[in-house]
């Protein structure tokens, strides 16, 4: 399994991570040696074999629908990067 | 002082020998003094530490003390800390001051622990060797060329060290046990769902779990069970009892089971790292144990498996930052897009990008049957094989890392070598079993790790039989030098 570069490209946009042009071929060597190793798998009988998407199998727990947090979000939002009157702000999205 | 386990110290407290605040100071002079060395701590938080020293000392005046009340811990810079820094090694969380505890945080310190600092890691715990963290790479305090392994290298690093008697790790694919074993500090990987993870930051949610690292398997036994327990946040809790784990430390080997798998002795295994593991097998069969080979015939596949499944995790729980709420924001972003590409592309470092890469891909349209759920289905694989074996032994034990700690910058623009380091651990995390590191020897001056792996829930059973190793063998008592 080899990815050529503009297939890096896409995987990246698709994990909305910026890559320098130059970091291209070092991921795109990187991510094929990796995905080598993972193909290991494909020559595994695994037909009838049900997937394990978690060590502890059971449901997922219920609690009552009742308040039980403080609303916290000064504290928050002190940590945001840029906020306004309680609104996490980021660029313009609609013209 | 700094020579004394956790169980020693907690009887000196107890008999009035010495006090949490003169044992802090001394720990914290020792971190002043040596770490420059070992870059063991990302943060010292001296002044609240001796605050809260002086607090157990009044506490155990007033008659109030607990086994750990007053003894000296510090947090792997994954657990959130209130007030603060909680970096998870990354540039990503640089700012990040944690406006909460983490469960694992909050039992400690009303167990009265006394935080000394947080300690590096692999940036998001996505490493072997420490290499990865924005704070720098930590030495290991055997050999300062060697790294410490990883991801919790600076919770092994400052152990050895005797820079903290007593520290927590995580362990998504080895980063308790590689660590402890490349440092010759003991450390516990408890089962799935033993230990909250709540406000530990995720990596792989349904690999992640928290554990304490320590000198002995003693210590470990009594840091465990107060990070033990349920925690009704952290939806992957198990509500079951917490034995005591120190209970059962006397109990005699004799005719115990061990399991020992023929693929964890195979190719790839240094010759000198065998000799030390067949030499601690031949240990316990002194203490009256039964030797049994076993076979775990997919143990080849946890390293393809895990590297899908534990980088598509990845890709979803980082997916969170994104320059809006909390964490790095790129200037100047030119519309949302950008800022997120920015803020990620100059947030996160190389490895964390290679992992969220290969997990985005996985769980890509088209991909997702062939890599996720096909891993899934090894997964599964991996785990039968743990239960079959289970039938037949009460513990496995092996290597816990092939080889002993390499020199740093050996193995780092090699993801796949790197990995491949990790290749007796990962199917364990798989599997949701617990696993522990046991000094067992040394190659040369760098330390060997025995690796004990229990069924579900049988902690108390592990951390027996490697406290009976303990009370025959020194391995775990031996110091490297330099470091007084």
């Amino acid at each position: 399994m080899s990815l050529a570069p503009d297939e890096v490209r896409n995987i990246a946009h698709l994990a909305r991570l910026a890559i320098g042009d130059e970091d291209v071929p070092a991921h795109a060597d990187n991510l094929s040696r990796i995905l080598e190793l993972v193909d290991q798998m494909q020559q595994v009988d695994t037909k009838g074999v049900e997937p394990m998407a978690h060590p502890l199998e059971g449901g997922q727990r219920l609690r009552p629908d009742e308040v039980i947090e403080e609303d916290q979000r000064e504290a928050f939002q002190k940590l945001a990067p840029q906020t306004e009157v309680g609104l996490y702000l980021v660029p313009k999205v609609i013209e | 002082m700094f020579e004394h386990t956790v169980a020693e110290l907690s009887r000196l407290l107890a008999d009035g020998e010495v006090t949490s605040e003169a044992l802090t100071r001394e720990y914290l002079d020792r971190i002043e003094r040596l770490d420059s060395r070992f870059n063991s701590f990302v943060t010292v938080t001296g002044e609240p530490a001796l605050e809260a020293a002086r607090a157990a000392d009044a506490e155990r005046r007033a008659g109030r003390a607990g086994p750990l009340t007053g003894i000296p811990m510090a947090h792997k810079d994954i657990f959130c800390t209130r007030g603060v820094r909680t970096a998870c090694g990354s540039k990503m969380l640089d700012s990040f001051v944690s406006p909460y505890d983490a469960g694992v945080v909050e039992r400690l310190q009303s167990a009265g622990m006394v935080m000394l600092g947080k300690l590096n890691m692999d940036e998001f715990a996505m490493g072997s060797s420490n290499e990865t963290s924005f704070y720098g790479p930590v030495a290991n305090p055997w050999d300062e060329k060697a790294i410490p392994g990883g991801s919790s290298g600076g919770s092994a690093a400052a152990l050895a060290a005797r820079l903290t008697p007593a520290a927590t790790g995580t362990d998504t694919g080895g980063s308790i046990r590689q660590p402890a074993a490349m440092c010759g500090v003991t450390g516990i990987k408890p089962t799935y769902g033993r230990v909250s993870r709540w406000g530990m930051v995720a990596f792989a949610s349904s690999l992640d779990q928290g554990g304490p690292m320590a000198r002995t398997a003693e210590d470990c036994a009594i840091l465990l069970g107060a990070m033990a327990g349920f925690d009704e946040r952290d939806s992957t809790s198990v509500q079951r009892e917490v034995p005591d784990y120190t209970v059962g430390l006397g109990q005699s080997l004799e005719g115990l089971r061990i399991g020992l798998p023929r693929e964890y002795f195979a190719e790839g295994l240094d010759d000198a790292v065998a000799r030390v593991i067949d030499e601690a097998v031949a240990e316990y069969k002194r203490l009256g144990a039964e030797i049994k080979e076993i076979s775990l015939p997919n143990t080849h596949l946890a390293v393809p498996a895990y590297y899908v499944v534990a980088p598509a995790e990845a890709s979803s729980n980082l997916s969170r930052f994104d320059g809006v709420r909390y964490g790095h924001r790129c200037e100047d972003p030119q519309d949302l897009e950008d800022l997120y590409k920015r803020s990620r592309g100059e947030g996160f470092g190389d490895e964390v990008k290679r992992r969220i890469m290969i997990g985005t891909y996985a769980l890509s349209a088209g991909y997702f049957d062939a890599y996720y759920l096909k891993a899934q289905q090894i997964r599964r694989l991996i785990a039968d094989d743990f239960a079959r074996a289970f039938e037949e032994v009460d513990v496995i034990m092996g290597p816990t890392a092939p080889n002993v700690a390499f020199d740093r910058g050996e193995k780092k623009d090699d993801p796949v070598a790197m990995y491949l380091s990790d290749i007796y651990t990962l199917s364990v995390n798989l599997a949701g079993l617990p696993g522990m590191s046991v000094p067992a020897g040394f190659k040369g001056d760098r330390p060997v790790g025995l690796q004990i792996i229990g069924n579900y829930f049988d902690e108390g059973r592990l951390l027996n039989v490697a406290h009976q190793f303990q009370q025959a063998t020194d391995w775990h008592t031996r110091a490297p030098e330099n470091i007084a």
